[in-house]
């Protein structure tokens, strides 16, 4: 082919002798700065692959002689974001929790803090939404029942130390006994008596009965009124919440063989912090509790006051305040 | 490859474009004072929304995601407004190439103002073609070297200048000055112009036409929408050919002129002028109005001769006629040898020449224009700018442009956005109550902060409750959103608890100025009615 080649008349260029149905190629030459700009990359290519890691070795690759990694870009990064919030995460741990909620800044980021905390170390057993499984009995935390109570201080205690932790002193721990020397009638007319309590169906012969037996066995615990005792961790009966179903034989079955939620303790694991952290995010779902009758003092109020706005990392994007994130986002 | 063979790289010609005055140079010079002034002068326009946002009238405030120009204000929700104008741009782009060919590409393109700008520099320092030619061609003088060096200086200037106005647009303009100055702008801010400082000087002083040729793709593109009767820049070579330099003072001959001057004489009749003057040679043979001076090429700052018909490079900036129509003047003959012409408008053959004139090639040279075409005469102006096709893009591009203003006059200053939280869709109370959450946005475009007040439709059973708060308010920072989490209870018993689904609207009311806005959305209740 490169015999046809010849000088366009056209442009004087030289044709590179290709030709298609009589379309023919000329052999316009680079211009030479672009030939030096490429010249330019491949130089910058070698430079690049000598400073950064690069080349593929049996394991691993070249490390680069600026000693880059992206994972160690990420550590940075998550070092400066933890070195900007340290005063806040130690305000946090320290702050009393009865004016927490005073303290915008501080409140909101305890939140925020909590639902990462929460996504990675409750959502197991609560479920992302929090919202409890109802067949294992892992309670629902976005309705307004407490076992153990509702308020910020009682959740942190709660997370802090666990519920029927047998190594934690302070656990929170009770034991429901089982009722299986009772007769089966009794048991039945008991749990009647129960569903009474809520206005469910029930027999009312049979509550009448069931009544007097609660009287002797049960009120200890969960009160004449069946509204529960929060310090025992006795369930109120007389609410629409059954942690372990409400119908007839789930109460039969619990009264012969109780089941006991267990959870463990994550002071040490997460440290008061983000105890704190996440007892704020739980308190903020929906049905957290006001700490009742103590008013704030002055000298509290000043303590909520003073603690260090929320300051968050320099150069970010944005800071939550700017872009008005949520105090409270779904966890998905 | 054999030694005599084209190389396979060139260096650039250097180009060294005289100075040209006349009508489309005045053009080119206001467009050029123009669009450089919008460009430097823009960011420092004031312009007050109150205490709360940014008092630059044109402001791309990334940090907090707004754009602002003057009294409108743009959210990323808004970014619709920014696409509209980019197709805006894109059907303005098809109107005017269709119309007037590359007539963005000759007068408006940043690069040809930049360089045109260079060039005037250049004129300045170095003295008009054929000084800059003589310095070009001579050895490295002390003379050349402060020639050289002023010039450089200058463009370094310029350059530094449009790098630097370019970040002004992008933060509050007399702060960033000042940072900048101190030393204590972003490093960002220093990137940008330094990397724009380089382009700008590399690409107005240095690469010049190779960006158009090599680079740019809108050659590419205009290129396929030009149509014969899009207005371009062209040379008549039936009038022109065959180009020469008289010997004879031209006389009357029309009567016997063969070829040429028939046609031309047939056209200046239809355009109303008397071009039936042929002028002829030295040794008599009849000849064309061009007289060979090259004007035309040493005008032309991308480098080519028009005369060798439309070509890739030319980027119809029209010096080229200030340049021939000089000429023409001179010599007595009637302007527009090179002209903004339509290539149908043309006669359809190139009488006594060879050249064929483009698209039109299929009739045999020499063949009598008036012979293929007797009634033949161009059309005139506005028949080339209102065509369908233009009058089609126009539709299109107007259609867009009202669309957007009527949008941008409709949307409303606060706004909501209703979430459904779905895990759980509910929850049951102690009390047996059903209660649904959601998240709610609430946008406030207000340069103040505005209490809210959020309800739902009057009359429903539902009890609606805000997280963290007593009453159903919440005030939402000046210009900013908000997500709020809502809670919607149904008492127990109530149809809505019972329901699988009930239809649900919810309202938030600016509390200072009363205006209302609604979001629709579902409750989730339990499915089993009691
Ligand atoms: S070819 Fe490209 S760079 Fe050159 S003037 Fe036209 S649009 Fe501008
Ligand atoms: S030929 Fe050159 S001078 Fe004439 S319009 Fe085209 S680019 Fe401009």
């Amino acid at each position: 082919m490169s015999d046809d080649r010849r000088i366009d008349t056209e442009t004087g260029t030289e044709t590179t002798g290709h030709s298609w149905d009589g379309i023919e190629e000329l052999n316009t030459p680079l211009p030479r700065w672009w030939l030096w700009t490429f010249y330019a990359t491949i130089v910058w290519g070698v430079i690049y692959t000598i400073l950064f890691p690069a080349w593929p070795l049996l394991s691993g690759a070249t490390a680069g002689l600026l000693g880059y990694s992206t994972r160690g870009e990420v550590q940075a990064e998550i070092d400066r974001v933890d070195l900007s919030n340290a005063k806040l995460t130690e305000s946090l741990a320290t702050v009393d929790l009865g004016v927490l909620e005073a303290n915008e800044d501080l409140h909101r980021f305890a939140i925020q803090a909590g639902r990462s905390v929460f996504a990675a170390n409750c959502s197991q057993c609560h479920g992302a939404g929090a919202a409890g499984v109802v067949a294992s009995g892992y309670p629902n935390l976005l309705d307004d029942d407490w076992l153990w109570g509702g308020t910020l201080e009682d959740i942190a205690h709660t997370v802090r130390h666990g519920i029927r932790n047998e190594e934690d002193a302070e656990a929170r721990f009770s034991m429901m006994p089982s009722f299986d020397w009772l007769e089966r009638e009794e048991i039945s007319a008991t749990a009647d008596y129960v569903r009474s309590l809520s206005g469910l169906d029930h027999d009312a012969e049979a509550a009448q009965a069931g009544a007097r037996i609660f009287a002797d066995n049960c009120a200890a615990c969960h009160g004449g009124d069946g509204r529960g005792d929060r310090t025992l961790g006795a369930p109120n009966l007389a609410d629409a919440i059954w942690l372990r179903g409400g119908l007839h034989e789930d109460i039969v079955r619990q009264m012969r063989a109780p089941r006991h939620g267990v959870m463990p303790p994550w002071g040490d694991r997460l440290g008061e912090a983000e105890v704190r952290a996440v007892a704020a995010y739980v308190h903020g779902l929906g049905g957290g509790e006001r700490q009742v009758a103590e008013e704030v003092t002055d000298a509290q109020a000043t303590e909520a006051a003073t603690v260090p706005d929320a300051s968050f990392p320099a150069g970010a994007e944005e800071t939550p305040s700017q872009t008005g994130e949520p105090d409270v986002q779904p966890v998905e | 490859m054999p030694s005599d063979a084209t190389p396979l790289f060139a260096a650039r010609e250097p180009i060294f474009p005289r100075r040209v005055s006349g009508f489309f140079r005045r053009l080119k010079w206001a467009i050029l004072i123009l669009t450089l002034g919008i460009y430097y002068i823009v960011p420092w326009i004031r312009w007050d929304r109150g205490p709360a946002l940014p008092d630059q009238a044109v402001l791309v405030d990334l940090a907090n995601r707004r754009f602002h120009f003057f009294w409108i204000e743009i959210w990323p929700h808004e970014f619709y407004f920014v696409a509209g104008l980019l197709i805006m741009a894109g059907l303005g782009l098809f109107l005017f190439t269709s119309a007037l060919g590359r007539v963005w590409c000759g007068y408006a393109c940043p690069q040809t103002v930049w360089t045109d700008l260079f060039l005037t520099v250049e004129r300045w320092i170095e003295g008009d073609r054929n000084a800059r030619l003589r310095l070009h061609r001579a050895p490295m003088s002390l003379r050349k070297a402060r020639l050289r060096l002023t010039k450089w200086a200058v463009w370094l200037l310029i350059s530094v200048a449009t790098g630097g106005a370019w970040v002004f647009y992008f933060a509050d303009a007399p702060t960033l000055l000042r940072d900048l100055v101190h030393l204590q702008a972003a490093p960002v801010a220093y990137a940008t112009i330094g990397i724009l400082t380089a382009t700008t000087f590399l690409f107005g002083g240095f690469l010049r036409e190779q960006i158009c040729i090599y680079m740019c793709p809108w050659p590419r593109i205009q290129g396929a929408m030009i149509d014969p009767g899009t207005l371009t820049v062209g040379y008549r070579d039936w009038r022109g050919e065959p180009r020469g330099k008289g010997g004879v003072k031209r006389r009357q001959a029309a009567a016997q002129a063969v070829g040429g001057g028939d046609a031309v004489a047939r056209y200046g009749a239809a355009a109303g002028k008397d071009l039936a003057a042929p002028r002829l040679s030295r040794d008599g043979a009849t000849l064309g109005d061009c007289v060979d001076c090259h004007a035309c090429v040493a005008v032309c700052p991308m480098g080519i001769d028009i005369r060798e018909g439309q070509q890739m490079e030319c980027i119809t900036c029209a010096l080229c006629i200030d340049a021939c129509d000089d000429v023409m003047a001179k010599l007595g003959r009637p302007r527009g040898l090179i002209d903004y012409l339509a290539l149908d408008d043309e006669p359809p053959v190139v009488p006594g020449a060879t050249a064929e004139v483009a698209g039109l090639a299929e009739h045999p040279a020499g063949e009598v224009a008036g012979a293929a075409r007797p009634h033949w005469q161009p059309k005139p102006l506005w028949r080339h700018v209102f065509r369908p096709r233009t009058l089609v893009y126009t539709a299109a591009w107007a259609a867009i442009g009202v669309a957007l203003v009527v949008a941008l006059f409709i949307r409303p200053e606060i706004d909501m956005t209703v979430a459904p939280v779905r895990n759980p869709t509910f929850v049951t109370l102690s009390d047996g109550s059903t209660r649904n959450a959601y998240d709610i946005r609430l946008r406030n475009k207000h340069g103040d902060a505005r209490p809210f007040a959020l309800s739902l439709a009057q009359g429903t059973p539902l009890r609606l409750a805000l997280e963290g708060a007593d009453d159903a308010r919440v005030t939402v920072p000046a210009d900013s959103t908000r997500l709020q989490r809502v809670y919607v209870t149904a008492a127990p018993g109530a149809v809505a608890a019972g329901a699988a689904h009930t239809d649900l609207r919810i309202w938030v009311r600016d509390t200072i100025s009363g205006e209302r806005a609604h979001d629709d959305t579902i409750f989730n209740g339990t499915g089993e009615p009691k």
